[in-house]
């Protein structure tokens, strides 16, 4: 069966035929969103006045 | 099927009832993610994660002198402490008790700080059913304003050891 | 038949198999190529689950009759310790190994492959069992009262870090394998076009699965260092946000596995065939950029982290990820629909759903899954991890009674459904006691949807969860919980007896099978009510034209789904507008 010429392979089929682009992502978006803003905001917690 | 390789030309947009229903669960997501930001703006519940950082010792002095300074009673051998309305009141956590016992009232706000000089503690207070967790090391800030009046109990639920189950204090609000 | 490359190159000649000669097999059921190396592993994989799902399984009965105030069964620092080791036998061993035998079939099977290495399968199997092992060990013998978490600065014997650290390692030497297959199918050419789906499903759980024990080793290496006194302290805050990147993101491979068992079971079962591939894979492409972030569930209510990281993570990036679950759950039943109305079940909304082969533990196991998953799961997931009413929930029973429709009701029993066809097709054994197999996941289903109901009403009246003695006997002070909540803590106690059975049978047919039962090798597995007239007709190159794709009868299950979702979301926010006020 011939396959479609190449330019009509819709950028996201060509996204989700690359399990390296998706680990990728799927490794830096949540770093990026969960772990690293949080370690962020935990290291800006300022000192206590205790008033 | 889905065990097999799918045809050329899979990549199709969805039509019919798939299509519709695409359609519906989006428009609830959306609909459920402008609810949060909503509430936090207009809402009386939230949690914003105030915190500082404490050494224990540190605030561990603060509510000795919290105690000192406000105490009105005793129960069960723990000093009641009644903080100004609109002031700071100090709450601390520790293998197996939460001290003092506070006495609020309904209708004010305070600045409560909570901290642990120990491990993890869980701050909830029934019959409320109002969670939230407690560091050593971070003074937890609510702001917190009681709405009904009455005795609460304050029990620990994260786990602390073997007297996890034993700890339990009190916050007392009056009319 | 020549074909042209998408990149353009030579003319490949028609897929086909890498495996060296004498290696694979054809199933004799399904004419699959079986990598015998994979195969070995799968089996070594599936026994070591199920042996963990019986210790997990033990401590579970334990754990019940425990919180069950009538019973009380277990002394204080013993229900703290099989807490500890019921949450990691069942949540990172046995669950894993089930997982690690799913990604080597779905690489190799269904991609006419063979195992990219045999010695990297040995090194992860020994290093997970060890790992296992050794922290099994450190909690039995006291040395680990930590429960699951460990949250510090609670502090374990060292070699329950290590055990746990050795398992993580073994477990991502495992996925790299998998990765390593799909890299040399593609290279091969062992296969046309784009992966199936059920591989596609696989590949998202392995990706999540990295991102899960990068997070753990990040977490447990200074854990344990610490541990031995080598670094002085650790941030408890810090702590808690690494540690959810492995004990959450570990349950998100769950759901992708679970939900790519679901696309498998629907095709063995009653041949049922994707209604949109694009729809699925894009719903898995949204797993995998943004299921992580519901981490955050955990931290909702935690000092040091603000309202817009809690709202925009818990949110899972405006609820994406949800609307992917949303997609599978309707999917995944549509598909079914159209399968059994091409069959002739057409009478009304339900024929098909009245005439599905119920009396198929593959089929049943299967759909009551998702039932329970969706409805009960998936809902108070998404409720429960609501920025502002986590309030109100944050550790109450609540969250067990979600976790445990979504983990055990849901992942569990779709891998116990997955299992009727695992040992007749990889171990090649007919089940003994089919009467009783068919019984099994309702049996299970009901019980632990029973249990998880009494969980979650008694965690609605702030009965906390990982606590041993709601009365709070010899406490200065007692909460006096509502009456409603010990009935609701019976129900947790029955729920829990029934679901023990269930999963004490499931065990029992299986070893007595795997050990005792007649080999089917050289002929097809005895159909548990298959129709393979449907199976066969279904040609994999078939288009959707000439087959009634209409799925009314789904389109109803899901607007009842919607509605239930709705009425629970908004009764949540009622009452918490009755909570004091707080900021």
């Amino acid at each position: 069966m011939a396959q479609k010429d190449p330019g009509e392979i819709h950028p996201l089929q060509r996204l989700m035929d690359n399990p390296w682009l998706l680990l990728a992502l799927g490794v830096v978006i949540p770093t990026v969103s969960y772990t690293l803003w949080a370690w962020f905001e935990l290291y800006n917690v300022a000192p206590a006045t205790l008033p | 099927m889905s065990i097999y390789p799918p045809p050329p030309g899979w990549f199709k947009a969805p039509h019919g009832a798939e299509r519709l229903w695409v359609g519906l669960a989006m428009s609830w997501c959306l609909m459920m993610f402008v609810a949060m930001p909503y509430w936090h703006f207009y809402g009386k519940q939230n949690s914003t994660g105030e915190a500082y950082r404490v050494e224990p010792a540190a605030f561990a002095q603060r509510v000795q002198r919290f105690v000192s300074t406000n105490q009105v009673g005793e129960l069960n051998g723990i000093p009641i402490v009644q903080p100004a309305p609109g002031g700071d009141a100090y709450l601390q956590a520790q293998m197996w008790s939460w001290y003092p016992i506070l006495k609020l009232k309904k209708g004010q706000t305070y600045r409560l700080h909570i901290s642990s000089i120990d491990l993890q503690h869980g701050f909830s207070l029934q019959p409320v059913n109002m969670n939230f967790q407690i560091l050593p090391g971070y003074d937890h800030v609510l702001t917190l304003t009681p709405t009904s009046s009455g005795e609460f109990t304050i029990i620990c639920n994260e786990f602390c050891g073997i007297g996890h189950h034993l700890m339990a204090g009190r916050i007392l609000v009056e009319e | 038949m020549t074909t042209t490359t998408i990149s353009g190159d030579a003319p490949l000649a028609e897929p086909r198999g890498n495996h060296a000669a004498g290696s694979v097999r054809a199933c004799d059921t399904t004419g699959l190529p079986v990598c015998l190396s994979a195969q070995r592993f799968m089996k070594l994989h599936a026994v070591t689950a199920v042996v963990f799902l019986l210790i997990g399984g033990i401590g579970a009965i334990l754990l019940g009759l425990t919180r069950w105030p009538a019973v009380h069964l277990l002394p204080a620092d013993w229900y703290y310790r099989i807490l500890t080791l019921h949450g990691l036998d069942m949540l990172i061993v046995m669950i894993l190994n089930f997982e690690i035998a799913i990604l080597y079939f779905a690489g190799t099977t269904l991609l006419n492959s063979r195992l990219f290495s045999s010695a990297m399968a040995w090194i992860a199997f020994v290093l997970m069992l060890v790992g296992a092992v050794m922290f099994n060990g450190t909690i039995l013998i006291g040395k680990a009262d930590v429960l699951m978490t460990s949250y510090a600065p609670l502090v374990a014997h060292p070699l329950f870090y290590l055990g746990i650290i050795l398992f993580a390692v073994g477990a991502l030497v495992a996925v790299i394998n998998f990765f390593g297959t799909l890299y040399i199918a593609k290279r091969d050419h062992t296969y046309e076009g784009s992966v199936p789906l059920v591989v596609f499903g696989a590949t998202a759980a392995a990706i999540i699965a990295v991102v899960t024990l990068l997070h753990g080793a990040v977490v447990m290496i200074p854990t344990f260092l610490w541990s031995v006194g080598v670094i002085p302290s650790i941030d408890p805050g810090w702590y808690r946000v690494t540690w959810w990147g492995l004990g959450h993101m570990s349950q998100q491979v769950n759901v992708c596995a679970m939900v790519s068992v679901w696309y498998l079971l629907g095709a063995l079962t009653v041949g049922a065939k994707p209604i949109s591939e694009a729809v699925c894979r894009g719903a898995f492409v949204l797993y995998i950029l943004f299921i992580n972030l519901a981490s955050a569930h955990h931290i909702l209510v935690d000092p040091g982290v603000g309202a817009a990281w809690k709202i925009w993570n818990t949110s899972y990036a405006m609820y994406l990820a949800v609307l992917a679950s949303m997609i599978h759950g309707f999917t995944v039943p549509a598909s079914i629909e159209v399968a059994l109305r091409a069959k002739g079940f057409q009478r009304g909304l339900f024929g098909w759903l009245a005439n599905a082969p119920w009396s198929n533990p593959g089929f049943s196991g299967f759909f009551l899954s998702l039932v329970i998953f969706g409805f009960g799961g998936g809902i108070t997931g998404v409720v429960l991890g609501t920025q502002q009413i986590n309030i109100m929930a944050h550790n109450t029973l609540r969250i067990p009674g979600h976790f445990h429709v979504t983990v055990v009701g849901g992942t569990t029993l779709a891998f116990m459904a997955l299992t009727y066809y695992l040992v007749p097709l990889i171990f090649q054994r007919e089940f003994y006691a089919k009467t009783w197999c068919r019984i099994q996941p309702y049996l299970f289903g009901i019980g632990i949807t029973t249990m998880a109901i009494g969980m979650s009403f008694a965690g609605s009246y702030g009965v906390p969860r990982r606590h041993w003695d709601v009365e709070f006997t010899g406490a200065p002070f007692a909460p006096a919980f509502d009456s409603g909540a010990h009935v609701m803590l019976g129900l947790l106690g029955v729920g829990a007896v029934i679901a023990f059975l269930g999963l004490f049978l499931f065990i029992a047919l299986v070893v007595a099978t795997v050990f005792f039962g007649h080999s089917n090798a050289g002929q097809p597995m005895q159909a548990w009510h298959v129709d393979r007239r449907a199976a066969a007709a279904i040609h994999p190159t078939a288009g959707a034209g000439g087959e009634d794709q209409r799925t009314p009868g789904t389109l109803l299950l899901v607007l009842v789904f919607l509605a239930s979702f709705a009425v629970y979301y908004f009764a949540n926010w009622l009452w918490l507008s009755d909570v004091w006020h707080v900021r």
